[in-house]
């Protein structure tokens, strides 16, 4: 079982606030890698919010791949963090040869596009980096979209953070919202690809469990849309079902509750939007999710949420203070950065709601 | 002495041979009366006994003429092996025997192709039974608990658009419906197949409605039952229990007159509308009720005279699967308002795949279900030949209509529902469970149902006899003085139970891989221990 985390601030957070939320959840666990997508971003990146910027780990190789792709696509550098890792001895990380933060300018023709050309277009690039990097097995590229920062590696949790000096709190990285996770995939082949959180076109999404539809989930989503692609754990089904409910479909956000945990039939009868509910379940049936499950997840306008499986079968607590949420699997963590918040206030969401945290921190409990 | 020819019919020629002990006989004449084929008769024979009356042996020989049950050497009065003269007889004096060198089949082609009812003899190999729910849950995530959790176990019966079709907009936050969708059912996905009244007694027909019935109403359990090709009771059609019917329209389109004058007194739509394309038993024939089965209330319903009913092998005027959709989907959907879906029932076959392609690809989305009957379907009538020797079993079938589905994005669009050798083993939810995980969203069964009345068919052999109208349980036949065998009350309650054993069995199954919902193409829960099988229908191969 996955232990999983988020922050959502009104000032800026490093991600080291991040992993004091994940350790204390770790203990007893295998510590095999931290994964974590910060979104909002401050610090080196503060003047370039609307820049894509492209998270990236490879070799050498792959830097040079990236490198001419994007000449050749007419993607402009604006701006570069690399960071200079900690490589002393002894520590358990299995590190790539480079790891680029870069932010680009959009090629000059995409000033005549729409917002959502050009977030195609993004995706496109992407993809086709992540097919060159993986042809040239040269490393990984898992997002590249404005203010959002991807890290992912394999290794001991403290160690990577000690490597990338995230410890120091120098004030190079910080975000006001990160979404994290402390273990490589345990049911699957460990690869980066498949450590959560996911990043498709704005869309963040970290879960704790086993989705036992995962292979009815992946037979579908494999032919709804070109970035429903990897399928390297059953997690990653629900971040492409919350992508094609909210984004492609532009249904409301509860109704990714009504898709992956449908109300039983008795329930739906009384309801009187039971069409609707109906017409949902009938196609989008290969979308429903089975077994155990936390969901954390950032939406394109920054709004944050949680929910769980129909049988709430994995913890979740949600805690607050006036200028802070967080979302944890297990409240030892946030006691451990936020011990001071009053803990009567703490939800445990239900296996019927959705949690959704907005910009100005409101919590609301959306029934399904 | 009579002269005896070597080419004569004899016992030991026939399918089974009558065990009889005349020295457990007491001449109650009970096995003679019961039998309904009139296979074994009164006959005396001559014996020679030799016995002692006094206190000391006084042996005296004695000539006597004897009356025995004997067993008619005969091709058309021939036992079954149905064992009713076993069953009353009170002494345990005699039963059925199956024989090994029966020349039967050889013998009996002189009065055309033979006929009779049942499944293929032949076929009856389990593919299920060399798959096992092989994926469990275990500390990854939680196996359920079948007593204690709820299960959602319901299917579609309807036409399943695409989510980015279906007609919704947003208002204040809230999707709303903003046209019409095609009419779909969540049904048990368990379907009670179609036997016709005529293929069956009233009676039986009536036990295996009552079962619908008191399923619906007093067990919360959505089960429909297809009326199969012959009609319905006026009563019925015109009752608020039509919601739980399935109406058969097949190539004979028998019925349908007084299913249409009906019509305008329908108090509620029926559950759906099945064309039958075509049947697993004998694919590419058509129903066929025999003359003896054609009785007065038969041909009421019917609108025939006594004849033998052939329904031709095609809808007449349909010269394509085009043609198929319009005129039968669209004329069937628009004599209901398009509120009732209309889905197709088709012999599985190599060309199943090429069908459900059209199907599914029909611009009008008027196919509310694709039915895949198997070889091993039961028939009330057909020739041994079609039985035996045509078909197509069903399961890899359905995996590779899911599968053509799954490759194009559109499973799930038109439900699968697979028949044929359902049950076979008399474990129906093991079959449905496993089917369902293949792609199936459901299962339809017939022959278990009559097997739960009583029918003692089976495919070894044994009866098949629900052709001939002497059906010596009263099921499959329109004799009244056989029909009274039936009971019908005891009848429901049999398949009543059952069903709600599937349902538990069900949970037992779901519970396990740690599903509350149906697995509707869930193949990596299932493993094979037969390659081939494996390989076949892409699931893991374990030993």
């Amino acid at each position: 079982m996955c232990r999983i985390g988020s922050i959502k601030s009104k000032v800026p957070i490093p991600p080291s606030m991040a992993l004091h939320l994940m350790l204390p959840q770790q203990e007893g666990h295998d510590n095999s890698g931290f994964a974590m997508v910060m979104q909002d971003l401050y610090g080196v990146f503060s003047a370039y919010k609307d820049k894509p910027l492209l998270s990236l780990a490879c070799t050498q190789r792959g830097a040079d791949l990236v490198e001419e792709y994007m000449d050749s696509h007419n993607f402009t550098q604006v701006a570069e963090w690399l960071p200079v890792p900690d490589k002393k001895s002894g520590l358990d990380i299995k590190a790539m040869p480079y790891y680029i933060f870069r932010n680009y300018d959009y090629p000059e023709d995409a000033a005549q596009m729409t917002q959502k050309e050009r977030e195609e277009l993004l995706l496109d690039t992407r993809l086709a980096l992540r097919k060159l990097l993986a042809e040239n097995n040269a490393g990984y590229v898992y997002s590249f979209w404005p203010d959002v920062l991807t890290l992912k590696e394999i290794g001991d949790p403290r160690d990577i953070a000690t490597y990338f000096r995230l410890w120091d709190d120098n004030g190079c990285l910080a975000a006001k919202s990160i979404v994290a996770q402390c273990r490589q995939n345990t049911n699957y082949d460990i690869v980066r690809y498949a450590a959560h959180p996911f990043f498709l076109e704005g869309y963040t999404l970290c879960a704790n469990g086993e989705n036992t539809f995962y292979t009815k989930n992946k037979e579908f989503q494999s032919h709804l849309h070109r970035g429903y692609i990897g399928f390297e754990s059953d997690s990653q089904c629900f971040l492409n079902t919350l992508h094609y409910v909210h984004r492609e479909l532009g249904w409301p956000l509860s109704y990714y509750k009504h898709v992956i945990t449908p109300l039983p039939f008795e329930e739906i009868q009384k309801r009187p939007d039971k069409d609707v509910l109906l017409d949902i379940r009938e196609s989008l049936a290969n979308l429903e999710i089975n077994g155990p499950n936390t969901v954390i997840a950032v939406l394109p306008d920054g709004q944050m949420m949680t929910c769980c499986d129909s049988k709430k079968l994995r913890p979740v607590v949600v805690g607050r203070t006036d200028d802070r949420v967080a979302i944890s699997s297990e409240v030892c963590g946030l006691n451990e950065i936020m011990p001071d918040r009053d803990q009567t206030k703490d939800i445990y969401p239900n296996e019927r709601e959705i949690v959704v945290i907005d910009n100005d921190l409101e919590v609301t409990r959306c029934e399904q | 002495m009579r002269a005896v020819k070597t080419q004569d019919i004899s016992c030991n020629d026939l399918t089974w041979k009558i065990e009889y002990d005349p020295s457990r006989c007491t001449m109650c004449g009970s096995c003679v009366a019961s039998c309904s084929f009139k296979a074994i008769h009164v006959a005396v024979e001559r014996r020679d006994m030799t016995y002692s009356e006094a206190e000391t042996p006084m042996p005296v020989k004695k000539h006597m003429a004897r009356p025995v049950i004997e067993q008619v050497a005969s091709l058309t009065n021939y036992c079954r092996g149905c064992g009713m003269c076993e069953k009353v007889c009170p002494n345990h004096a005699i039963h059925p025997v199956r024989n090994p060198d029966t020349r039967k089949t050889l013998l009996s082609k002189d009065s055309g192709p033979i006929k009779r009812g049942g499944r293929t003899n032949l076929n009856a190999q389990r593919t299920l039974d060399a798959i096992v729910v092989g994926r469990i849950s275990q500390m990854t995530d939680p196996s359920l608990d079948a007593a204690r959790h709820t299960f959602d176990i319901r299917s579609p019966l309807g036409r399943v658009l695409a989510a980015r079709d279906l007609p919704l907009k947003v208002e204040n936050g809230k999707l709303v419906p903003s046209g019409h969708t095609p009419p779909v059912h969540w049904i048990y996905p368990l379907i009670f197949s179609d036997m016709s009244i005529g293929a069956l007694s009233t009676r039986a027909w009536e036990a295996v409605a009552l079962a619908v019935g008191y399923l619906n109403e007093k067990c919360g359990l959505p089960v429909r039952m297809s009326s199969g090709e012959g009609g319905m009771p006026m009563g019925l059609l015109k009752s608020d229990y039509l919601k739980y019917f399935i109406i058969q329209i097949a190539s004979g389109h028998f019925g349908w007159n007084r299913i249409i004058k009906a019509m305008p007194q329908m108090v509620t739509d029926p559950a759906g509308v099945l064309i039958k394309i075509g049947q697993g038993a004998k694919p590419g024939d058509g129903g066929l009720l025999p003359a003896a089965k054609v009785a007065e209330h038969v041909q009421a319903i019917r609108g025939v005279p006594k004849a033998t009913l052939a329904s031709p092998p095609n809808h007449q005027g349909l010269y394509s699967i085009e043609e198929s959709v319009q005129k039968m989907h669209l004329s069937m959907s628009a004599a209901f308002g398009f509120r009732v879906p209309v889905a197709i029932k088709c012999a599985a076959s190599a060309t199943s795949v090429s069908v459900y392609n059209n199907l599914l690809r029909d611009p009008y989305h008027v196919c509310g279900g694709f039915f895949l009957d198997g070889i091993q379907g039961g028939t009330g009538a057909a020739n041994e030949i079609s039985l035996d020797h045509t078909g197509h079993p069903v399961v890899s079938k359905i995996r590779d209509c899911y599968l053509a589905a799954v490759k194009q994005g559109l499973q799930g669009q038109i439900p699968l529902y697979g028949g044929g050798g359902i049950g076979m083993t008399g474990n129906a939810a093991a079959d449905a469970f496993k089917m369902m995980c293949l792609g199936a969203n459901g299962v339809f069964t017939g022959k278990v149902l009559i097997q739960l009345l009583g029918c003692v068919g089976n495919e070894h052999g044994r009866c098949n006899a629900c052709n001939t109208g002497k059906c010596p349980t009263g099921i499959c036949t329109q004799d009244p003085r056989l029909v009274k065998r039936l009971d019908v009350d005891k009848g429901a309650q049999k398949i009543v139970d059952y069903v709600l054993t599937f349902d538990m069995e069900l949970k037992k199954l779901m519970a396990p891989i740690g599903n509350s919902s149906l697995p509707i193409g869930r193949s990596d829960a299932l493993v094979a221990t037969d390659k081939a099988v494996a390989d076949r229908l892409g699931i893991q191969y374990v030993c």
